[in-house]
């Protein structure tokens, strides 16, 4: 029964989304994560383990691989595209309450600023981790972000931006947040994001990876 | 007027010119505004930025139009105007040019093949469309770069080798990991771009934005030893931008970035140029670098 689980692991972390899918060529032919939760479903492991035993290790393994730049945006984005084959499965588990979700996350690349790649990035990591992830898209506005966090109590939010530009939006954001709801807790990221600039602009957590983000995140909750 | 390669193959060092984004911000380009609808709005201030350039002593100046592909420009809701922005973009930097040439700028889509977001096909056709515009405005080459992905940057150079007559360039971004060498966003190196680029059809190749002229000579470096050949252009950025007082500054001066001219001609660059935070003085510092060396 662990075997399953970590096989569910194994296919998280280089990316195999089911049988018939290419990638990655040394796993071809055999079963992805989309058939072996299926398989340990019906096994009766509980959806709870399929997720903390199975999927999040997996996730946490391509997050900290990322961060080592031992491995690039491609596979950590089919390692996603496989952890949300598998939670089709567990879909049903979250929403009769039997899976509990860690926490709200909200994120949205900044008001000025379109690019979705590295926030759609984060997003999937941080949902991968076992996180509802409130994705508020790209140019969002500080008046949107606030109005989330206020439909969503005691939420963290996520501030991404990839334009050098775009950063003064940040600064913007995060004292609107901040004058707006004191206690809510604001994390910046981006290419041209550094821990000083956080300083600097009052927020609470800069990471230069997603890991650190999951791992800050998690702290919270623990 | 000849070409760009002809030039290079004389064996002189050509200067390319600096950034574009960071020159219209200044000259009042807001955030959340596109830049390429500047072409028709605003076409003065951008004709004195390329004009800045080719003053400053450039051999070559770029086109504002860098993100001109109908993915970018349906975030604006302009994408029925690819034609006419590339079209316009080409016209001013060819005005500002003279006899001088000029780089039409192609820039990635945001779209990621391996996701699904787009198909082969669909980013062909809006390479293609892009180039042409670029081409009826009388562009000399298309300047393919930031790219990340080598199969985007391997359609686009597809998409503007089949169909305009112009020399097709590419460069690729690249940063530096954890253990030292380089690397695109998307994983790869600059050895493994110069096989798929050249095999694609580009005639010059290389990197741009980036953290440097530091990173630059690296990574020139590395493409040279694997394609002895190929000639090689650099635009890099002033340094890795610093956040003060409510705007970001660029912290590599026209001088650092000149003094470093001859390592990165030694290391094999032929085009030399700069990317974000750099300005018409540092162009002027590398050409008079140029002309020393």
């Amino acid at each position: 029964m662990s075997e399953l689980l970590s096989n569910i692991a194994e296919c998280i972390e280089f990316g195999k989304i089911n049988k018939v899918a290419p990638f990655p060529p040394q796993m071809k032919g055999q079963d992805g994560a989309d058939e072996l939760t299926r398989q340990a479903l019906d096994e009766g492991i509980s959806a709870q383990r399929i997720l903390t035993e199975g999927l999040m290790v997996g996730m946490e393994k391509v997050g900290i691989k990322f961060r080592e730049n031992k491995v690039f945006v491609p596979q950590v984005l089919m390692s996603a595209k496989a952890m949300s084959t598998a939670m089709i499965h567990l879909k049903p588990f979250f929403l009769s309450g039997e899976v509990k979700e860690k926490g709200t996350f909200i994120i949205g690349t900044v008001e000025g600023d379109l690019h979705d790649i590295g926030k759609n990035l984060v997003s999937m990591m941080v949902e991968g981790n076992g996180w509802k992830v409130v994705d508020l898209g790209t140019d969002v506005k500080a008046e949107q972000f606030v109005s989330a966090i206020k439909e969503h109590q005691n939420a963290f939010v996520g501030l991404s931006a990839l334009l050098t530009t775009t950063m003064v939006s940040m600064e913007k954001i995060t004292k609107a947040i901040k004058e707006a709801i004191p206690e809510a807790k604001v994390a910046v990221g981006g290419a041209p994001v550094t821990d000083d600039f956080r300083k600097k602009i009052g927020a609470d957590v800069y990471s230069p990876d997603p890991q650190g983000l999951v791992e800050y995140l998690n702290a919270q909750v623990a | 007027m000849g070409k760009i390669l002809d030039k290079i193959k004389l064996g002189k060092v050509l200067v390319s010119d600096g950034a574009w984004g960071t020159f219209l911000q200044q000259k009042g380009l807001k955030t959340g505004e596109c830049p390429e609808e500047w072409n028709i709005t605003h076409p003065d201030e951008v004709l004195d930025i390329a004009r800045s350039y080719i003053e400053a002593g450039a051999d070559m100046v770029e086109t504002n139009s860098f993100g001109g592909t109908r993915f970018k420009l349906e975030k604006y809701g302009l994408e029925d105007k690819v034609f006419e922005l590339n079209k316009a973009a080409a016209e001013i930097s060819r005005k500002a040019a003279g006899d001088k040439f000029v780089l039409g700028s192609v820039g990635p889509t945001g779209k990621i093949l391996m996701m699904g977001d787009v198909t082969e096909e669909e980013l062909f056709e809006a390479f293609k469309e892009q180039a042409k515009g670029l081409e009826s405005g009388g562009a000399d080459a298309i300047m393919i770069e930031t790219m990340s992905d080598l199969d985007e940057a391997r359609i686009a150079i597809q998409a503007a080798k089949q169909h305009t007559r112009l020399e097709v360039f590419c460069t690729m971004t690249f940063e530096k990991t954890v253990t030292g060498e380089f690397r695109s966003m998307m994983g790869v190196s600059p050895t493994e771009m110069v096989q798929t680029l050249v095999g694609a059809g580009a005639e010059l190749i290389g990197a741009n934005c980036g953290n440097g002229m530091v990173g630059m000579v690296a990574i020139v470096e590395e493409i040279r030893k694997a394609n002895a050949e190929i000639p090689i252009l650099v635009h890099a950025n002033a340094g890795m931008p610093v956040y003060s007082d409510g705007e970001t500054v660029f912290p590599e001066k026209p001088d650092e970035m000149a003094t470093l001219v001859p390592k990165i001609i030694k290391a094999g660059a032929n085009v030399i140029g700069g990317c974000c935070g750099t300005t018409p003085e540092h162009i002027c510092k590398v050409r008079d670098a140029i002309d020393k060396s």
